[in-house]
């Protein structure tokens, strides 16, 4: 009990004691060769082999006949004219629908997410079962998914215009995902349906790992239980909810399947990696769909540090 | 393991050859494959291994491309949809100098979409087009004949569907068809420009023709449909979804493969005997009642390490005795015009005399100019085609626009036909 | 009044959640035709679907490569990861956060533009094939996150417990298995079941790098899943196989029960 109390209290900050710190930096080493080795063998090869590419006009039937074209993918004038990933319209078109499908759905399913691991954690009675339903939209195959979902979303045979219709929200069946204004929100409303488990799986962990004895005093003290939400829990999880976004945040910038399986190819919905797997794959254009998958992995780490940044995620320095 | 324990049984004396081949992932596909490979294996004393593919053919083209590009011998024969000749033709190797005349015996077109820069990349397996499916009980109903036209079908498609919604049934639509930005929209605008006598995007001398007034009435036609016979939601169907909405008995005509007549005529189809099939209407006098050309073929890999013996089994899987099988068992269109006139074929199949002229009257995608480049043509037509018909773009300028980018495709890098 | 707004709320989340599945449920218990009709109740239980996805392909073989597969990767990323985030969590020295950064990086990247590298590289190990070839590219995606969400929740455990077993005179080793296992089941659980579903319902590798029906996984035998043409979606199938396979996840979601809410109390209790 003792443990837990002084747990919430920020640590003094020590003085390392320079023997055994070095000892232990020493173990900590040890403890993370493992696992960065395996990195290196797994991830090296392939994500240094885009980044060259990236530099070449290889195409993917003669990888190996490829010439050096420098930042060519990228930007290139010629003739008077802009060539290369970011003077293609289409590519602009593509980053502005992932920001926005990134920024509303990893919103909405933190929102969703929190408020079902609260309800997980308070206790519900068939708790066990609750948890299990609650992953099963995560558990789904997303191509599968993804699938079903275009079926439900059908305008003549699919069950959620029925629904509507029979209960007199519309007047007539709504195009779902043809329609170029509703596209995207359609799919937005399929990925927050497919992930909020993942984000209610973390902070539920995080519920559970915190000291209760806070909630008990703010109860006994008779605090309105949203401002203990505002001003105990959240602050306490914090971290684990900044990760759980950080992880959103990777996947739905780089959303794939669901889009392609929904929406097909459409400009309505065309999101960076559809993009990069149209070039890479479908046109076979490995130099310019590598550049592209680049100037993807670089958005996404500029938008991951500034999330750190916003939810002052100390990944240096000593413990909160 | 029992392979295994065969093969050591039979020790290295008997040259028997391993080959692999793609050829359908389960199902009644995969039985035909497994029993016409048996056959070749009894025959020649060979071995092959089925590779299973997805069933979706931009996964199967990506999987191709994975194990193709890294000269991976894992498989031999490849099963290889109408249009990809030209896109894979650097993999695979020229079947001429194996099959001797038997490439005569089969349709023409076909054959022609196989070639590329005068190589021979695959052989025709089955072969598909497009085709307008009506329902016969309504069209009597309300007097009209089968149209000839567009506009005759979009006025019989106004007319039935007002009257079957005043009927009852408000879910009733006129014409249903492939609008999703993927492939099977390219088949349907390439059927419509036949009917217009708007040419083929890109002609046989890698000319881009698409920027002319007959092309641009097309798609105007097309733009007109929405909202008032095609709901809006065809935008975004396939093949499945607008089989849905007509197997459910809520559309009057249909654009869909041969594939959906035997659903729709099968046991507890809502419309089992009232549908009828055709040729897709013309736009104008000269028009041709076209529809797409589609099916799969076999070809051999560069990478085989037994090409000759991989372009036997494609010659026994592509001959008339397979062909025939198949047909029979499972309604896979013969690409040997003979076999139309086959009694047996026939009594399995008594749509297939109304079929025949269709399949021979195809209009080939411009896939063998286009080359490696294809896919980018195509993708530019669906965007354009979204463009003018769903956002409502004025066509004749987005044609010319389309023509320009088509133009630009092929002169930055050319056409990509070169071996 | 707060308690019926309560059970709203449940009610309404859980049939968002659920009601997918229930569609699925009702759409594989059908045939033919009837896949195009709305239906909320299913008119009557036919199982063949069920039936013919074992019959027609290795699917129950398809179920155990799944298995053996995302087990294997949530077992290579516990075990690494664990090492890694305590001495990420517990350990100052310099260059941790550009070393948290850099392990990040390496799930940036669209899995579109790391496969073809990835295929070379199974290749190369000779690995092509099999399952191996699988969990060693899942660790991609699985590690960077195991290490994250470990690391977080290791640096959350207070100080003073380390300390005190220090003071004890416990070893590293003791420190790691005795004191902060015990006390990090609920991350433990929960990053392990989330690391199992992404394995599980990995489609693009798992495609790409296995070729036989026997070799298959679950999101890849579905989707091979073929009708009697090309175009012809055997929706009740793929409904019902898509039934079968979150089964197993329901059971393990099950199983883990216990872990995913004992946590701190019993660990403390423990400690």
């Amino acid at each position: 009990m003792t443990a837990r109390e002084t747990g919430a209290r920020p640590p003094a900050g020590r003085e390392p004691v320079s023997s055994l710190d070095r000892a232990r930096t020493r173990a900590a080493w040890l403890c993370l060769a493992p696992m960065l080795l395996t990195l290196v063998l797994v991830a090296g090869w392939p994500l240094a082999r885009t980044a060259f590419y990236s530099l070449t006009d290889a195409g993917l039937s003669e990888l190996g006949g490829y010439a050096f074209v420098g930042l060519e993918n990228y930007l290139l004038r010629e003739d008077g004219r802009w060539y290369g990933v970011l003077a293609d319209g289409l590519w602009w078109r593509a980053v502005g629908n992932t920001l926005l499908f990134a920024g509303v759905s990893v919103f909405c399913e933190t929102v969703l997410g929190v408020v079902i691991a609260l309800v997980l954690d308070a206790g519900v009675r068939g708790q066990g079962l609750m948890r299990a339903a609650v992953l099963i939209p995560w558990a789904i195959p997303t191509v599968v998914s993804a699938k079903m979902w275009s079926w439900l979303l059908h305008d003549q045979f699919g069950m959620v215009n029925d629904l509507l219709l029979r209960l007199g929200l519309v007047a007539a069946p709504i195009a779902w995902l043809a329609d170029p204004d509703l596209a995207l929100w359609s799919v937005v409303a399929v990925d927050v349906w497919k992930t909020t488990p993942f984000v209610a799986l973390l902070v539920l962990a995080a519920l559970q790992m915190l000291p209760r004895d806070c909630y008990e005093a703010a109860r006994v003290d008779g605090v309105h239980p949203v401002r203990v939400f505002f001003q105990v829990t959240l602050p306490l999880i914090r971290p684990a909810l900044a990760i759980a976004v950080i992880f959103r945040l990777l996947d739905a910038m780089r959303v794939f399947d669901l889009v392609y399986v929904m929406t097909g190819a459409t400009d309505a919905t065309v999101t960076m990696s559809v993009y990069a797997r149209q070039q890479l794959v479908d046109f076979q254009d490995v130099g310019y769909g590598s550049a592209a998958a680049v100037l993807l992995a670089a958005g996404v780490a500029l938008l991951t540090v500034i999330v750190l940044m916003a939810a002052r995620l100390d990944l240096g320095g000593g413990r909160r | 393991m029992a392979a295994l324990a065969l093969l050591a049984a039979a020790g290295p004396a008997r040259a028997e050859v391993r080959l692999a081949i793609s050829c359908g992932a389960l199902g009644i596909e995969l039985s035909l494959c497994t029993e016409g490979v048996a056959r070749w294996e009894r025959a020649t004393g060979n071995r092959v291994t089925i590779i299973s593919t997805p069933n979706s053919s931009t996964e199967r083209l990506a999987l191709y491309h994975q194990l193709l590009s890294a000269g991976a011998d894992d498989v031999d024969v490849l099963q290889i949809d109408v249009v990809w000749p030209g896109i894979l033709a650097r993999h695979l190797v020229d079947l001429a100098p194996h099959v001797d005349d038997a490439p005569a015996r089969h349709f023409p077109a076909v054959v022609a979409a196989n070639t590329v820069g005068g190589r021979l990349l695959a052989m025709p397996w089955w072969t598909d087009a497009g085709l307008l499916y009506y329902r016969a009980d309504l069209l009597e109903k309300y007097g009209r004949p089968p149209p000839e036209r567009w506009s005759e079908l979009a006025e019989t498609a106004r007319i039935v569907q007002a009257g079957e919604r005043a009927a009852g049934n408000p879910r009733m639509w006129g014409y249903v068809w492939q609008g999703r930005a993927y492939e099977g929209l390219f088949c349907n605008v390439l059927e419509w420009l036949a009917g217009y006598g708007g040419g083929t995007f890109v002609d046989e001398a890698g000319q881009v023709t698409i920027a002319n007034a007959r092309a641009a009435e097309a798609f105007r036609t097309a733009r007109g449909w929405i909202g008032t016979i095609s709901p809006q939601g065809v935008l975004n169907y396939d093949e499945e979804a607008a089989r849905g909405v007509f197997q459910a008995g809520n559309a009057v005509f249909m654009r869909n493969w041969p594939y959906a007549w035997a659903l729709a005529q099968g046991e507890g189809s809502p419309v089992r005997g009232r549908v009828g099939v055709m040729a897709l209407p013309v736009g104008t006098d000269d028009g041709r009642h076209a529809g797409a050309l589609g099916g799969w073929n076999l070809a051999v890999s560069r990478y085989s390490r037994h090409p000759a013996e991989a372009a036997d089994l494609v010659r026994h899987l592509t001959g008339a005795d397979e062909q025939k099988r198949r047909a029979i068992q499972a309604s896979y269109n013969p690409t040997i015009p003979a076999l139309y006139d086959d009694p047996e074929v026939l009594a399995a199949n008594p749509f297939y005399g109304r079929l025949r002229p269709i399949f021979e009257d195809a209009v080939a995608r411009p896939s063998q100019v286009a080359g490696r480049r294809y896919s980018r043509l195509s993708s530019l037509v669906w965007r354009a085609t979204h463009d003018i018909v769903s956002r409502g773009v004025p066509a004749a300028p987005r044609l010319e626009r389309l023509s320009a980018e088509i133009a630009r495709l092929a002169r930055r890098g050319g056409w990509g036909t070169e071996p | 009044m707060r308690r019926a707004g309560y059970w709203l709320l449940v009610s309404v989340i859980a049939a968002y959640l659920l009601f997918p599945f229930y569609y699925a449920v009702v759409t594989s218990l059908k045939g033919g035709s009837d896949i195009f009709r709305v239906d909320y109740w299913p008119a009557a239980f036919d199982f063949s679907n069920y039936g013919r996805v074992f019959t027609e392909q290795p699917f129950a073989r398809n179920i155990a490569n799944s298995l053996i597969v995302a087990g294997g990767s949530v077992l290579v990323a516990m075990a690494l990861g664990l090492a890694a985030a305590f001495a990420l969590g517990r350990v100052r020295f310099r260059g941790r956060a550009s070393l948290l950064l850099t392990i990040l990086a390496v799930s940036m990247f669209p899995q579109v533009a790391v496969l073809s590298g990835m295929f070379e590289l199974v290749r190369g190990l000779g690995l092509y094939g099999g399952l191996a070839g699988l969990v060693l590219s899942y660790t991609v995606f699985t590690l960077p996150f195991t290490v994250w969400v470990l690391t977080s929740f290791i640096r959350e455990l207070p100080v003073e417990i380390e300390e005190a077993a220090i003071m004890d005179g416990a070893r590293t080793w003791t420190l790691m298995t005795r004191i902060f296992l015990p006390l990090l089941w609920p991350a433990m659980a929960s990053t392990g079941l989330l690391t199992f579903i992404v394995a599980w319902n990995e489609f693009l590798f798992a495609l790409t790098f296995t070729l036989s029906n026997q070799q298959r996984t679950v999101p890849v035998a579905i989707a091979l899943m073929t009708g009697g043409s090309e175009f012809e979606l055997p929706w009740g199938n793929i409904m019902a196989g898509s039934v079968v396979v979150t089964l197993p996840l329901i059971l393990l979601v099950l199983v883990f029960q216990r872990r995913l809410v004992s946590g701190l109390t019993a660990g403390a209790i423990k400690g």
